[in-house]
């Protein structure tokens, strides 16, 4: 698992290695440095503050303080070590067993180990993770990439970021693995100290108790030598022989449960040995200092001493010793040497028990014929000394016997060693091979100061391997390593998603950057195009006005159309191009959109009359007469869907209606029904259209108008209806082939729409037709003049079965100014006509034979004016009717038609008051155009006025120089040489001094003088009044504005009688 | 009665040229105009029109032949073609007009020339059906003058 970690890992080592070898992100590198020998620097810190990691925390701290001085705070680590050896060497020369001694060393070296460690550890970390160590690494990268055939060539790639992710990735799991092995030591450590601390406990427990229970039959020996003392040398005779010695000890043998014996020995001076020799019956013994004869007659007599210490009294267990001199052994001859002049229990070194074999010990204490202060000095000591009394231990059945009184005797194992001579320890208790591990030494005092004794305890079974711990290190390594590999994961992911979210933004900028590539090549392109393409129509429309005969004309005109056909794709392209491009513009100007709706209607007559189908426009009374928004386009958009419904038609009709979006809520029509369509022939119903339409409603700011488009065509077919709005695509290439075009409009008439802030849709079947339906929002404008239209006042019947059409009929009428009634039905249109007063009566084609025509002539003759509205047709002639409207309807024809009717001139006479003003005024015309002078001029003459004409400025202010015959003068504004500003001006100066002249009298010269302009924003009421003109017209000239400019000053009639 | 056949013939040709957007409600104008007291009117205008419009596009071409045009001299120009065709009611060439002098404006020789010819293009497609008009009117009034 490690290998594999360190397989997933390295290659982050290769890449930081050639980061090197590039040399950028050396900041980077070394701020990783600093954070990896900070990181050990805190960790081994932390370590040994805080956790006694590696070493006991008592001894660090005992080792700190003793060398305190040495140490400063943490300053010269060097002294420390020394000191750490000194103190090593010196526990360690404690220990006497070599064996012991070799390992205490072997720990030593092991600690100080352990002590450069924790010194030098974060230094060797920081060298670990140096460039050796991850060129190694790399290395061990390059075979682990060999094997598993892994390519980092896109991971090269790799940013700065993720590297930096993937060290601190490495950095953690090292910094895991490292605590892991922390705790694992920290708390095996732990386990050790509270294992020693048991076994010291335990130890030191077991020390007390020997040393109590030696003591307590040490006390009872010296007990018995001071009854000796009393009843055998103080009484005369004495009270003791050996019988009642013998039965006394064995009696109080309880007391003494340790020793084996007591023997009481007497002092005698070599002087005295043969009388006491006598005395006792027996020759003194000396002791045997080879094996332990335990026959007393082969004994041999002791040399001749200064003194001895035969043994006259013993315990029944040892007595075999009785008559031995005590001093013929040297070591006994010191310890009872010893034992007289200190007057303690003296003890004697191990030796194997005569009888039993044991180890054991003798305790020695002096008699005293006396007693002695314990101030006493050696030499009354000795001098004061009877007698010797013995007693010896058995040391395994002592220790035995105590070991037993305690429960957990199984667990240690107990050594008892006398160690007066330090470098050979005798071992007085316990088993011969101890094993090895935790050792602990207690002292033990038996009370004689000469000799040392120590109890050494060892756990019986080796400890058992710190299994908790080391499951907890491991699984605290398996938690790091797996969380190692969870990040590790997380980062290879998130590389991946970065590296596709990089890929796809570099598509997609390519994407976008090509896209605008196309748009603006598009532009260029068709820009390029279109200028070449101006040249080769204009040379062909010069061609063709040279003398050609008819199949050359031919030729030309299908090129003229060709080249007319490409501009207008061009256009289209560039259209799109800009739409694509975002720079399309919206204008925001007032329009009327009935006439707007007029004008497209014009540009498909051609079309229409060839295909035969009828074409119709109806705007709903509700939508205002002039609204604000970009006409252009919304011209466009109409353009191009009733262009495509009458291209996709080949008979029927097509229908543009246009209401508010409002209104299609509460509409009932157009449901499909064929009798309610326009010309009879089933269309798709327009009410499921609506109803996709997200209708918004009217604001008081925003007027949204709902245009429908309908038409009898082919119908879009199912399969191609999703992508019909897609630029470039047709409903299919065999429809493009047939019907020809480019597929954009639609796609440029949808983005239009969305512009306008509408939406479009469209419903379609094969073989019914399509309807198309957008809504587009406009912000109302401000109603223009109430003009007076042409034929107020005059009323019609519009004589049509088709309510549809009736009302397509009404809605131009009623723009003229004729109040109309439908009737469906000729039988009614008799009737009605007989009860009221009708001017004129407009019949469908289809609705009335000739038979109704006659009829209608005979019963009102020329009296109620009959009009046909028809197809346009060659020869459609009736006697009966006075004209024929022209389809499709469009105010202009219908008036067109209406005036030249029989007798409707004559009615139609401009309104009186105008008149009236202007009858028999002089007026100047002042024009340079000599059309449009000519046109003013018919009009005024029209309205009766005597018209002068002048072709310029000069000309004018020369006739308008006082005295002059005009009333008014109508000059152009803008005119070669001098405008009409400056010709005003001057005209005004030469008033002003002709006026001076003539001061005294109440005329003043003042002609007024009218501006007339093309452009009405041009010529602001400011700026004629500044050059000193009193009003101005538009032209060409409209009456109602003449009037209004013209009642100012004109304000009484001229009277007749006025002379010219 | 030939003479109402021929004002028939009129009538039709008027509406189509109404239907087909050359004229606009300038023309009815211009129309209404004409009466007893001055029969010869719209013909008359028309013929104005014609000389005027061809001198002015003949003007425009010259002008804008030369290497270095004279922008002002042709917005002038335009300006007096427009208010021609304005009068009479001649909508395709107003607009047309209306380009050339945003073309003018922005002094884009090509656009202008690309006007230009839009214009004489529409000229000579309105000059077709008004000397027919013409013509008619003349007939007419032949007849009446008989």
């Amino acid at each position: 698992m490690v290998c594999w970690v360190w397989g997933r890992m390295s290659w982050s080592w290769r890449v930081r290695n050639s980061g090197f070898g590039c040399g950028g992100g050396g900041v980077k590198e070394a701020v990783l440095w600093v954070l990896v020998i900070f990181a050990g620097l805190v960790g081994f810190s932390c370590g040994q503050a805080f956790c006694g990691f590696l070493m006991s925390r008592m001894f660090s701290y005992e080792l700190l303080r003793k060398n305190a001085l040495a140490l400063g705070i943490g300053r010269s680590y060097s002294r420390s070590l020394a000191s750490a050896f000194f103190v090593f060497e010196q526990d360690c020369n404690r220990v006497l067993e070599k064996k012991e001694s070799l390992r205490c060393k072997w720990e030593n070296y092991e600690t100080v180990a352990k002590l450069l460690l924790k010194f030098f550890g974060s230094a060797i970390v920081a060298g670990l993770l140096n460039r050796k160590a991850s060129s190694f690494l790399a290395t061990l990268h390059g075979i682990y990439s060999t094997f598993f055939k892994l390519h980092y060539s896109k991971k090269k790639r790799s940013s700065r970021c993720r590297i930096l992710r993937k060290k601190l990735l490495f950095i953690g799991v090292v910094a895991g693995v490292i605590i892991s092995l922390w705790t694992y030591f920290i708390m095996s450590a732990n386990i050790t100290a509270r294992h020693k601390e048991n076994l010291s406990i335990m130890c030191d427990e077991r020390a007390r108790m020997l040393q109590d229970q030696f003591n307590v039959s040490m006390n009872h020996v010296h007990a018995l030598a001071i009854l000796v003392s009393t009843f055998h040398h103080g009484k005369l005779p004495s009270a003791i022989d050996q019988r009642t010695f013998a039965e006394y000890t064995a009696r109080t043998a309880f007391e003494r449960p340790l020793t084996s014996g007591v023997a009481c020995a007497l002092r005698v001076v070599h002087s005295q040995r043969e009388m006491f020799e006598k005395e006792q019956g027996w020759t003194i013994k000396k002791m045997e200092t080879g094996g332990q004869s335990t026959v007393r007659d082969r004994l041999e007599p002791a040399p001749v001493q200064d003194e001895y210490a035969p043994v006259i009294f013993s315990q029944e267990t040892v007595s075999h010793i009785i008559s031995i001199d005590m001093m013929s052994g040297k070591e006994d001859r010191d310890n009872i040497i010893r034992a007289r002049s200190t007057g303690k229990g003296v003890l004697t070194s191990p030796f194997k028990l005569l009888k039993s074999n044991h180890l054991g010990v003798v305790l020695t204490f002096a008699v005293y014929n006396r007693d002695l202060n314990a101030d006493a000095t050696t030499e009354d000591r000795v001098k004061a000394t009877v007698g010797y009394l013995g007693a010896s231990f058995d040391m395994p059945s002592l220790v035995e016997k105590l070991l037993q009184q305690l429960a957990s005797k199984q667990n240690i194992v107990v050594n008892v060693y006398d160690t007066t001579n330090a470098s050979c320890p005798l071992r007085m208790y316990g088993p011969d091979v101890p094993n090895p591990g935790l050792l602990h030494v207690s002292h033990v005092d038996f009370g004689d100061p000469m000799r040392k004794h120590e109890m050494h305890c060892r756990f019986k079974q080796n400890l058992p391997p710190p299994w908790s711990v080391m499951t907890t290190s491991t699984g605290i390594l398996v938690i790091i390593l797996l969380l190692g590999h969870i990040f590790n994961a997380a980062i290879n992911r998130i590389e991946k998603v970065e590296d596709d979210y990089h890929e796809m933004r570099e598509l997609k900028g390519r994407a976008e950057a090509a896209d605008v590539a196309k748009s603006q090549f598009l532009a260029t392109v068709s820009h390029e195009i279109r200028t070449p393409m101006n040249g080769v129509l204009g040379m062909l429309q010069m061609l063709m006005d040279t003398d050609l005969d008819a199949t050359q004309q031919d030729y030309a005109m299908t090129a003229q159309d060709s080249g007319k056909a490409l501009i207008a794709l061009i256009n289209e392209v560039l259209d799109q191009a800009k739409i694509e491009s975002g720079r399309l513009e919206l204008e925001a100007v007032p329009f009327d959109v009935r006439a707007l709706l007029d004008s497209i209607l014009s540009l498909f007559f051609d079309k229409s009359l060839e295909k035969g189908i009828e074409v119709a426009v109806y705007v709903s009374d509700l939508v205002p007469e002039v609204l604000v928004g970009d006409p252009g386009r919304f011209r466009q958009i109409i353009t191009n869907l009733l262009g495509n419904s009458i291209k996709f038609t080949d008979g029927g009709h097509v229908f543009v209606s246009l209401h508010l979006t409002m209104e299609a809520k509460s509409d009932t029509a157009g449901d499909g029904d064929p009798a309610m369509s326009l010309s009879g022939f089933r269309v798709v119903d327009r009410r499921r259209i609506w109803d996709t339409l997200k209708t918004v409603v009217d604001g008081p700011e925003t007027v949204n108008v709902l245009v429908t488009v309908e038409d009898t065509g082919v119908g879009i077919p199912p399969e191609a209806q999703a992508r019909i709005f897609m630029p470039f695509m047709q409903a299919d290439s065999s429809m493009s082939r047939t019907y020809g075009g480019t597929g954009i409009g639609l796609s440029i008439s949808k983005c239009l729409v969305r512009r306008m802030g509408g939406n479009i849709a469209f419903g379609s079947e094969p073989g019914i037709g399509t309807t198309f339906s957008f809504t587009a929002s406009f912000r109302p404008g401000c109603p223009c003049r109430p003009g007076i239209p042409e034929f107020s006042g005059m009323t019609a019947l519009v004589l049509d079965p088709c309510p549809v059409r009736a009302e397509v009929t009404r809605y131009h009428l009623c723009r003229l100014g004729i109040g109309c009634h439908i009737v469906p039905s000729p039988a009614t249109l008799l009737a009605l006509l007989s009860r009221s007063n009708v001017d004129m009566v407009l019949a469908d084609e289809e609705a009335c034979g000739s038979d109704l025509l006659a009829e209608l002539r005979r019963q009102h003759g020329r009296r109620v004016k009959v009009f046909l509205v028809a197809a346009p047709r060659r020869h459609c002639q009736h006697d009966d009717v006075d004209g024929v409207v022209t389809k499709p309807l469009r105010p202009s024809t219908i008036t067109a038609c209406i005036r030249g009717a029989p007798g409707t001139k004559i009615e139609r006479s401009p309104p009186l008051p105008l008149k009236s003003i202007l009858s028999g005024r002089r007026i100047l015309v002042v024009d340079d155009n000599a059309v449009n002078r000519k046109v003013a001029a018919g009009a005024l003459t029209k309205l009766g006025a005597h018209v002068t004409c002048a072709d310029s400025g000069k000309a004018a202010v020369e006739m308008l120089r006082p005295p002059h015959p005009f009333h008014a003068c109508f000059m152009d504004v803008q005119m070669p040489e001098m405008d009409g500003f400056e010709a005003t001006t001057q005209v005004r100066s030469t008033e002003r001094i002709v006026n001076e002249e003539i001061a005294a009298a109440d005329y003043e010269w003042h002609v007024p003088i009218l501006a007339m302009t093309a452009d009405v924003i041009q010529a602001t009421q400011a700026e004629c009044e500044r050059a000193g003109m009193d009003g101005y017209v538009s032209k060409p000239i409209e009456e109602e504005q003449l009037y209004a400019a013209v009642t100012r000053f004109f304000d009484v009639p001229l009277p007749l009688s006025k002379p010219l | 009665m030939a003479a109402a056949a021929i004002r028939d013939q009129l009538n039709g040709l008027v509406n189509s040229m109404f239907a087909e957007g050359l004229l606009d409600d300038q023309f009815n104008q211009l129309q209404m105009l004409q009466d007893e007291t001055n029969p010869g009117f719209v013909a008359e205008v028309i013929t104005l029109f014609c000389e005027d419009a061809e001198r002015l596009i003949k003007e425009l071409s010259t002008l804008l032949d030369q290497l270095v045009v004279d922008y002002f001299k042709v917005d002038a120009y335009v300006h007096q073609l427009k208010g021609s065709s304005a009068s009479v009611g001649a909508q395709y060439i107003k607009l047309a007009c209306v380009k050339l002098r945003q073309f003018c404006e922005a002094k884009n020789k090509e656009g202008c020339a690309h006007a230009l010819n839009l214009i004489r293009h529409e000229y000579y497609r309105l000059k077709v059906k008004l000397e027919m008009m013409v013509q008619l009117e003349r007939r007419i009034q032949a007849y009446e003058g008989q």
